[in-house]
């Protein structure tokens, strides 16, 4: 009965801890939601209240939702972020596949190649690769930053997944060969399969990233047609006023998308991050 | 012709020679045994017969077709693993009809097929079930009936009962046993359990250290081993090696399996003293701790009242036993 109680305790401790930090983590984002719904002039005078009947006020949304390219902004950040998980996780699970499954020369070394990338930020090369879009015509498309973002996410997802393949059990790769699977069905049927913790975790890494990026949606690709939700709500911030019922609704509205896709992969993520640990 | 032909089978790994040239003959429908200690390379040399690795050197026949360079899946082979390998998201019968899907056979032929090796199998209330739905037995058996539906040229087995505990091993292994006769198929068996191998093989392959150290029937290596290892290696209790000059012996040393030990509380050729005893019911194994030749083996039949610390008499059976020379070689 002690022992039960003692236990109840410690659970109590742990969830008081836990709660604490959930509000600490969500208390920005929740100042941001709040005050998207209230009046200019409310959040001012009280940044942290709740809104009331009296200082409700949907003035943010109407006016983030009139300007008409905000749906246009929408889509742009929804077709770089999918096309550039898909990549990512087809290409970044291709490769560790490879890495994990085939003996070749360079092996090692091609592995430690592609985990520089995680060293090195790919922003150190925005120069270049400015320069290269600008020569190969693709400035101001969804295509330039698709590009970048998959380069961008390639190293992690080489690095977890070769490592999570390196688990899957050789015989089961064996008994395939020997049904006369071809490499792409053992690696499509078989493995990928087996890895899906590993790539809900690698997509939640690489999603988060791709969808807030602001740094070159802003350099190769500002214009209207392409712009992204991070790039679009800037025009509410200005040089000299800032229109923060917008800014604060457009926060607030870019957040559900990636909100629903975390839904959709926490599942497959915690199983991923708890993999091995809980049997 | 051979139903598998090995000829100076070679593979390296880098700069380690892992099969130091294997030459090998398996008839047809003989069940081969591959037996060796861990890392001996017996598990390498299948996944060769398999074409799941390259052999570095040397020729490999199926059924007097050379197979060296030819993917696995064109060898007209099956191979049962040790962690089963079933495909987890497919049900029983799909697992088992894979292959022939996979070659291209009409549904009705598939559906006959794993009918048929169900039937064998007993497998007829699980075909349904995905693999994750049953016991570690029941896995063994699809794998098995999986490698039945192809009728292969050859089985391969990789230590397919290692998995299994005690009881479901013995009913495993009279079940591919009983499955051998009934389907008259070449088998090759690979384990490093002595006793599988003495009960299910026609032949055994004893391996050690990438070469073949003897080959024959259990029985011939039970009684005519080539060499101390062959000796020490086949036989539970392990062979007892005596130092013969110490009984006025020519050879080197002399092996005299624990059941030809007679024991006697009087005196015997080898004083010594008990050190521990098993008593099994059906069978009694004294380990005697001698003076001059160590710690020796008995293995007496029925129940025995000897107890540690007793003084007892050693005398080996000179007519059943094996005279060795230094290099570890037979003498005959």
């Amino acid at each position: 009965m002690a022992q039960a109680r003692s236990h109840f305790g410690r659970s109590i401790a742990a969830h008081a801890v836990l709660l604490t930090y959930t509000v600490i983590a969500l208390f920005p984002v929740f100042v941001i939601v709040i005050n998207s719904f209230k009046s200019r002039k409310a959040i001012f005078s009280e940044p942290l209240a709740v809104p009331t009947p009296a200082t409700f006020d949907l003035i943010g949304y109407a006016t983030v939702l009139k300007q008409g390219d905000f749906f246009q902004y929408f889509q742009n950040s929804m077709i770089v972020t999918v096309a550039s998980l898909f990549f990512v996780l087809l290409f970044g699970a291709m490769a560790a596949f490879a890495l994990s499954e085939y003996r070749f020369r360079g092996n090692l070394m091609m592995g430690l190649y592609l985990a520089l990338g995680i060293m090195i930020p790919i922003r150190l090369g925005t120069v270049a690769i400015l320069q290269m879009m600008v020569a190969s015509g693709l400035v101001n498309t969804l295509a330039a930053l698709i590009l970048v973002y998959t380069a961008q996410g390639l190293p992690l997802a080489v690095f977890i997944l070769s490592e999570f393949m390196k688990q899957v059990s050789d015989d089961l790769k064996n008994a395939g060969r020997i049904d006369g699977l071809s490499e792409y069905r053992i690696f499509f049927t078989l493995v990928l399969p087996l890895v899906r913790p590993a790539m809900a975790t690698v997509a939640v890494f690489t999603m988060i990233p791709i969808w807030n990026d602001l740094w070159f949606p802003l350099i190769l690709a500002p214009a209207e047609s392409v712009k992204t939700i991070t790039l679009g709500s800037q025009v509410f911030i200005g040089q000299f006023v800032t229109n923060w019922n917008a800014v604060l609704a457009a926060l607030s509205l870019a957040i559900l998308p990636v909100l629903v896709m975390y839904l959709i992969f926490s599942r497959q993520l915690i199983r991923g991050i708890t993999a091995g640990a809980v049997k | 012709m051979g139903a598998l032909t090995l000829s100076n089978v070679t593979k390296s790994f880098g700069a380690t020679d892992v099969i130091k040239g294997v030459d090998l003959e398996v008839n047809e429908g003989e069940f081969c045994v591959f037996v060796g200690p861990s890392g001996c390379g017996k598990s390498t040399l299948l996944r060769i017969i398999a074409g799941l690795e390259d052999a570095s050197g040397g020729a490999v026949t199926i059924d007097g077709r050379d197979v060296t360079l030819l993917p696995p899946a064109k060898r007209e082979i099956a191979m049962v693993f040790q962690s089963y390998a079933l495909y987890p998201h497919l049900s029983v019968r799909d697992n088992m009809g894979l292959a022939l899907k996979q070659a291209g056979v009409a549904r009705a032929e598939i559906a006959a097929a794993t009918d048929r090796a169900a039937g064998m199998l007993a497998l007829g209330p699980l075909m349904d079930r995905r693999p994750a739905e049953l016991s570690g037995g029941q896995r063994q058996r699809v794998a098995i009936g999986r490698a039945i539906v192809r009728t292969p040229k050859l089985f391969l087995f990789d230590e397919p009962l290692s998995n299994l505990d005690a009881a479901l091993r013995v009913q495993t292994r009279i079940e591919i046993a009983r499955l051998h006769r009934d389907l008259g198929a070449t088998m090759v068996y690979v384990t490093h359990d002595q006793v599988e191998a003495m009960t299910l093989a026609d032949r055994i392959v004893v391996l050690r250290a990438g070469r073949v150290e003897q080959v024959g029937a259990p029985m011939e290596l039970y009684n005519d081993p080539a060499n101390t290892f062959v000796a020490g290696f086949i036989g539970s209790p392990q062979m007892n090696f005596l130092k013969a000059g110490a009984l006025g012996m020519r050879s080197d040393s002399m092996g005299v399996r624990p059941e030809h030990l007679a024991i006697s509380r009087g005196t015997g050729q080898i004083a010594g003293k008990i050190s521990h005893v098993e008593k099994l019911g059906g069978e009694t194994l004294v380990y005697v701790m001698t003076d001059g030749q160590g710690l020796l083996t008995v293995r007496l039949f029925g129940e025995h009242d000897y107890t540690v610390d007793e003084a007892v008499g050693l005398t080996p059976d000179l007519s059943r036993a094996f005279h060795f020379d230094a290099a570890g070689l037979r003498m005959r």
